[in-house]
């Protein structure tokens, strides 16, 4: 069916690459045919580069925010708009090569909600706008509500699946950061990177439609910027994600990219509460999983020990709620987290590539 | 001295016509033993052929008794009547009534197969007493009247009946002919040692047979 | 047991293989023709849901433009950014020289799960699907057929409707130069908390279609093919009654044998029903066969029909479908049944003791044959009484079975009405007559099937003279312009009119809109005010100035289809634009869909989008090929944009002629099995009237004159079941054109006679006739005498 196979060539491209290529699909070899690669200590123009770069073959704006009810209850939601190109071009009709895709998720202590939208830029159903800020697909979007400031400054986020939907809105309470060089992730040791910033200093306040009724919410939410034409070396598999929010206000991001055999490549950013950011490069971080769950048919390590020596960081994270799969096209785990050990705090964890 | 072969006891038989019922027979009482061959006589309409339908189950008596056997079979319903017919009761019929589109070796071995009895030597054996092995493949249509009835006594005595009825077996055959065939007839019943009940208007054929019966308007005399 | 009395039955069929020829043949063509016409609905039913099955159509709602139009692609975007879940469809055809296209544009992203689309194998390119110049799906069958030029590259993939390419929307809308959808998809799960689509959209929503449109409309066309499968099936147990009925009388003597012998009724009546049934296997199985062949000979006529009439794309190829296969087995053994039961009843009755004289079988009495006469009567009267008062199709299609059967039952009693008007003169012609009246009721059957299948011949050759007659003669009115051209594009159209104006005598633009009317699709067209339309269309019915009120905008014609459906008169209000009074009713045969015609600039008002870009020219024939050629030469249009009259008239022509090819091939089978019913049964007679010949030949009739009598008693029967199929034939064929027509097509024609085919069908009659009482009658002729004289030793 054209749907399945649409959905694995849009999100292959990301997060799969290996397999997509071991299918040869025409137009989409190793290298990057046409489309602009990321380059070392790039220099941003906001509000022109919160928008779409078409020119790229992948890119997102990813938010993920972890919440607290009025009876204490944890929750998690998750926003995303994935943008894939086919070519690097873009036009005003149906022919507009650029394909988006939205996931939205929504975790609760017993269950997990997913919903999944595709569409194509050209005709008005999904893309991002500058001005004013807006990224969409069909009644999903994340509009900019500033006046004055950076764009993403202030935010609401609204999404709506089959049992669910969310309405919230974002204030950041500090500057955006950029990881790697000033915003170029490097991900593999072949060179592969992406551009990559986030906003991860928002204070949420909003409402989550459960199908047990509407719930008021609170907490915080952090938002991934990220562009590329390549991201993946040919030999991995998929990732492992953390953003991290400590009591003492501080954050960290760290990933470990792993592939079939070997050491995975790890790197990540510490960022102090004023915004102010320490890069860690391969081998500085070390990620080890410490037990699985069973998840929609495969064994997912839901547990993890993160150890950042360097800041004498040592802890243990701990899932919402385990079975926090996201039943999209392309399946895989994104959920709240704890963490104690060393530090405590709150978090979000995203797998990819437990097949 | 051992039941009789055929026992009629009593028979009665009326039937329908345009001037009310027709009493044919009017309390009928015959016995016939194995390997006794009786000639039933009387004038046309004299009820010698009912009597004979009678005795072989084709027909069922207003009342009385036709014990074949031991077994009255005048109670039987059809398809019981029918087993009696095909395992211990031959018939032979002045029309011959051969199965015009079998040959004359499946005409010897109908009745014979129709009643789970065939036996392939002793049939051999009828066909070649009776003259008919050369002709075991021709149709009926290709036989002489002569030949066609030696077939139907061969048809009748193939599944080894306990009692033959034959009526008016020689009548459609020229007398020479029916008188060689007569002789066939009752050499086989004396070899086999059934009861043959032959029905004949001829009191010369009559003479032949051991003993004689006449019907005359619907009762025996002896 | 069972088997010895089931050998010895069959044995009758080692011994006359003829009869055994003829009733496996008349159960093989009884089967062959039925089957055959179930074949072919099967497999066009299975062409129109594959092609409702696209896209899971037959599952999913659809959202609409009440007036049929494309919907504004800002709609569709509202209603996403509303977060309903619809996909987009761009449909269009596009049509070049040789061939046409039906272009479906589906947007895969938004699709909803019901949407099953095409199986798609590992192979295939989704980059170069969705970017220019894209890729069409399409089918081994229209791949190889002929095609539009300048496609994008084709992917041959299953489960794609014929004449179907699917794409993605974006290169539907590049090809069809269309960017709006032709309609939107409605998933059938909306998300969390949304009011229904109904309150979010002027739109209209219709509910899955589980029939077409095109299976609606070519209802009709099936239901007359299914007609005369069971015409054709009734004719051919005629034949099977015929033969097993003979059988059955030739066996009386062998079955009583056998129960004299000893087999009870039981085992007899099982042997006959088991050597029935592997008959009916035996000759069902070439019948299934034979109609398999039937139907694959007539596929691609149907196919030509179904889309020259209906615009219905089936592939002309037969698949094995074993369902019908089976029904067709199936329907075999009922007719067996059917035609045996009486043997069945009769041999269960036979006395043991009966004598076994052969009689003429189905002997019907004189009461027999009145009862038929009276049943024959109510018959009528029931025809006449659903012809007056019966509403619909099936009532239509009763009327006429009951006209028909009473025609049949009511055969032998004129039959023998007729032969006693008959005033012989001499002993011999005294007995020629009272014999012929005898044979009457063992003929019966055989002369019933050929009235039938004359009355049918008669009735369908005039109803498809008269709609030829009518047709030629409106299309001569209709086509009036001279030249019809097609231009690239609307704006070439209207530099192509501007520029030819001074030369011609007028240009009449040709736009039409195609929409739904009462829930079905129609077409509307816009026209000029011209003398050409006001002098050649036929008005069925209309308002006094029709034309003018037409030319004022505000008023529409409608077409006499649409008319009938609906039940539409001269003054009703039709939902056109917002409501248009009818001021006219027009004949327009041939069009199985709903029409209306209104003036030009209100259709351009009401459809902005729709431009011209076909127009009509009015010029002297003289000039219209010097026209022709500089049309083609100095603007480069293509040879087939510029067709004259003739073409058109001619294309016209073979649409329709296509269309009654396929009956007249079921006609002429249907003759043909009526022929050898009456073959049957008079090889059946010719044995039982050997004890009725054998004395005449005896007291002096030569075998050569008893023979030539034979011969030609067969053709005065004939000839008197042939002036009786007449009538019933005219009558049917009245049947035919005002009820059925109008209520399978929509149209009612004018009944004309067309004495000369009957005279042709005479002769055909006569033949079949001739040649069926050719076997038996020379048979009498060389019969020897021996045979003749044992009738006499046989007779006690």
């Amino acid at each position: 069916m054209i749907r399945t196979l649409l959905t694995l060539l849009l999100l292959t491209a990301p997060f799969h690459a290996t397999s997509l290529y071991a299918q040869g699909f025409a137009g989409l070899g190793t290298q990057a045919d046409g489309f602009a690669t990321p380059t070392p200590n790039p220099t941003f123009t906001f509000p022109l580069d919160h928008g779409p770069h078409p020119d790229y073959r992948i890119e997102w704006w990813y938010l993920t925010a972890t919440l607290t009810g009025p009876d204490g209850t944890s929750y998690g939601v998750q926003w995303t708009l994935f943008r894939g190109a086919l070519t690097p071009e873009t036009s005003d009709n149906w022919a507009a090569p650029q394909l988006f895709m939205g996931h939205a998720g929504l975790t609760t202590p017993d269950a997990h909600f997913s919903a999944e939208r595709l569409g194509r830029g050209g005709i008005g159903q999904a893309g991002v706008t500058i001005h004013p800020f807006r990224a969409f697909i069909d009644d999903w979007q994340m509009v900019s509500t500033v006046s004055e400031g950076d764009a993403l400054d202030a935010l609401t986020i609204t999404a709506r699946g089959a049992e669910f939907a969310y309405d919230l809105a974002l204030t950041a309470t500090g500057p955006l950061v950029f990881h790697g060089e000033n915003g170029y992730s490097v991900k593999s040791n072949e060179g592969q990177a992406s551009y990559y910033y986030s906003q991860p200093f928002y204070q949420v306040t909003g409402q989550l439609d459960l199908p047990d009724g509407p719930v008021q919410v609170t907490g915080t939410a952090w938002l991934d910027r990220e562009y590329s034409s390549q991201p993946l070396s040919d030999t991995q598999s998929g990732w492992d994600w953390f953003s991290l929010q400590f009591e003492d206000g501080a954050r960290m991001m760290a990933f470990a990219l792993h592939d079939g055999t070997g050491t995975p490549f790890t790197s990540g950013t510490w960022i102090a509460p004023d915004g102010t950011t320490q890069s860690y490069g391969d081998g500085a971080i070390s990620l080890t999983p410490l037990s699985t769950t069973q998840v929609a048919g495969r064994e997912v390590p839901t547990t993890w020990r993160l150890q950042v020596p360097d800041r004498a960081i040592d802890i243990t994270t701990i899932p919402l709620n385990p079975q926090s799969w996201m039943a999209t096209s392309f399946p895989y785990w994104e959920g709240p987290i704890t963490f104690t050990g060393t530090h405590q705090g709150r978090g979000y964890l995203e797998m990819t590539g437990y097949n | 001295m051992s039941d009789p072969l055929l026992d009629l006891r009593d028979i009665r038989k009326t039937f329908p016509s345009d001037t009310g019922a027709v009493r044919v027979l009017d309390g009928v009482s015959l016995q016939l033993n194995a390997g006794e061959t009786l000639a039933l006589t009387g004038e046309s309409g004299s009820g010698k052929s009912t009597l004979l339908h009678l005795s072989g189950g084709l027909d069922q008596p207003d009342s009385g008794q036709v014990v074949l056997e031991g077994q009255d079979i005048a109670t039987l319903d059809d398809s019981a009547r029918a087993l009696v017919r095909r395992q211990r009761v031959g018939l032979i019929f002045q029309q011959f009534n051969l199965v015009p589109s079998l040959n004359v070796g499946a005409n010897i071995a109908l009745q014979a197969r129709l009643a789970g009895r065939h036996d392939a030597d002793f049939t051999a054996t009828l066909a070649a007493r009776l003259g008919l092995s050369d002709m075991l493949t021709r149709y009926p249509e290709q036989l002489s009247g002569g030949q066609q009835q030696r077939v139907a006594i061969a048809r009748a005595l193939a599944p080894r009946p306990a009692l033959i009825l034959a009526d008016e077996p020689t009548g459609n055959l020229d007398e020479e002919t029916g008188d060689s065939v007569l002789t066939l007839l009752l050499d086989l019943v004396s070899e086999t040692g059934a009861g043959l009940l032959l029905v004949t208007h001829s009191p010369r054929l009559a003479d032949r047979l051991s003993r004689r019966a006449h019907l005359s308007r619907g009762q025996l005399e002896v | 047991m069972l088997y010895t009395a089931l050998l010895t039955l069959l044995s009758h069929w080692k011994r006359h293989p003829g009869q055994f020829v003829m009733l496996a043949l008349g159960l093989a063509l009884a089967t062959a023709l039925w089957s055959g016409v179930q074949a072919i609905n099967a497999e066009a039913r299975a062409a129109y849901d594959r092609a409702a099955a696209t896209l899971g159509q037959d599952q999913l709602s659809r959202l609409e433009r009440a007036d049929g139009q494309p919907i504004d692609l800002a709609d569709y975007i509202a209603l996403r950014a509303a977060g309903y879940l619809v996909s987009p469809v761009i449909l269009g055809d596009i049509r070049g020289p040789d061939g046409h296209l039906r272009i479906l544009g589906v947007d895969p992203l938004t699709t909803p799960a019901e949407a099953q689309g095409p199986t798609l194998d590992g192979t295939f390119n989704l980059a170069a699907f969705f970017t220019h110049p894209g890729l069409l799906l399409v089918s081994q069958d229209t791949a190889n057929g002929a095609l539009p030029n300048d496609l994008p590259p084709l992917q041959i993939t299953d489960n794609i409707p014929p004449a179907t390419a699917i794409t993605d929307i974006s290169t539907a809308a590049r090809l069809l130069g269309q960017e709006n959808p032709s309609y939107l998809l409605v998933a059938a799960n909306q998300p969390h908390n949304l009011p229904p689509i109904t309150q979010a959209t002027t739109l209209t929503l219709r509910a899955p279609q589980s029939t077409s449109d095109i299976a609606r409309l070519t209802d009709s066309f099936h239901l007359n093919l299914s007609a005369f499968g069971f015409l054709s099936f009734g004719v051919g147990l005629f034949i099977v009654h015929a033969a097993i009925g003979l059988a059955f009388e030739q066996r009386r003597a062998m079955v009583r044998t056998l129960r004299a012998l000893g087999t009870p009724l039981r085992t007899i009546l099982m042997a006959l029903s088991l050597e029935l049934a592997v008959i009916a296997l035996i000759a069902g199985t070439i019948g299934v066969a034979l109609g398999y062949l039937i139907a694959a000979a007539l596929m691609p006529g149907v196919a030509g029909t179904l889309r020259g009439l209906y615009g219905a794309e089936i592939e002309g190829i037969l698949r094995f479908n074993p369902s019908w296969a089976i029904s067709g087995l199936l329907i075999t053994f009922l007719g067996t049944a059917a035609a045996a039961i009486q043997v069945m009843i009769r041999t269960a009755r036979m006395p043991l003791l009966a004598p076994a004289m052969p009689r003429a079988w189905a002997q019907a009495s004189g009461r027999m044959i009145r009862l038929q006469a009276y049943a024959a009567l109510a018959l009528f009267a029931l025809a006449a009484l659903l012809a007056l008062v019966g509403q619909g199709l099936i009532a239509a299609f009763a009327c006429l079975a009951a006209l028909l059967i009473g025609a049949a039952l009511g055969l032998p009693a004129l039959m023998t009405g007729a032969l006693s008007l008959i005033r012989p003169k001499g002993a011999f012609a005294e007995w020629v007559v009272a014999d012929t009246r005898q044979q009457i009721p063992g003929l019966s059957l055989a002369l019933m099937a050929l009235l039938l299948a004359l009355a049918a011949n008669i009735g369908v050759s005039t109803m498809v003279g008269s709609f030829r007659h009518t047709f030629l003669g409106w299309l001569d009115q209709r086509l009036t312009s001279e030249l019809y051209v097609t231009a690239p594009s609307s704006a070439e159209a209207a530099a192509l009119m501007q520029i030819l104006a001074p030369d011609v005598d007028a240009i009449l633009p040709i736009v039409s809109a195609e929409m739904r009317l009462f829930d079905r699709p129609a077409e509307i067209f816009g026209v000029l005010d011209h003398p050409t339309y006001r002098q050649a269309w036929p008005l069925l019915s209309a308002a006094p100035n029709a034309w003018d009120q037409l030319a004022t905008g505000d008023a529409v014609l409608v077409n006499e289809q649409l008319s009938r459906r609906e039940n539409l008169r001269v003054g009703d209000i039709i939902d056109i634009a917002d409501g248009l009074p009818i001021v006219g009713i027009y004949s327009d045969y041939g069009n199985p869909n709903g029409q209306a015609i209104t003036s030009l600039s209100h259709f351009l008002e009401t459809f902005p989008n729709i431009l011209p870009h076909r127009f009509a020219i009015r010029i002297t024939p003289e000039e219209a090929p010097a026209l022709a050629t500089r049309l083609r030469d100095e603007f480069g249009l293509p040879p087939n944009a510029v067709t004259n009259q003739a073409q058109v008239k001619a294309f016209s022509i073979a649409v329709f002629e296509q269309t009654f090819r396929v009956t007249g091939a079921l006609n002429i089978l249907t003759l043909g099995v009526a022929g050898i019913a009456l073959l049957t049964s008079l090889l059946t007679l010719a044995n039982l009237r050997l004890p009725q010949l054998a004395p005449i030949w005896a007291i002096g009739t030569s075998r050569a004159t008893l023979a030539g009598l034979e011969m030609a008693r067969s053709l005065a029967l004939a000839t008197l079941t042939f002036l009786l199929a007449l009538p019933v034939g005219l009558a049917l064929a009245w049947v035919l054109l005002t009820l059925v027509n109008v209520e399978a097509f929509g149209w009612r024609l004018p009944m004309r006679v067309f004495p000369t085919d009957w005279l042709s069908l005479f002769a055909l009659a006569l033949l079949a006739a001739g040649l069926a009482a050719l076997g038996p009658t020379l048979r009498l002729a060389r019969m020897p005498p021996a045979r003749l004289t044992q009738v006499f030793a046989q007779e006690r």
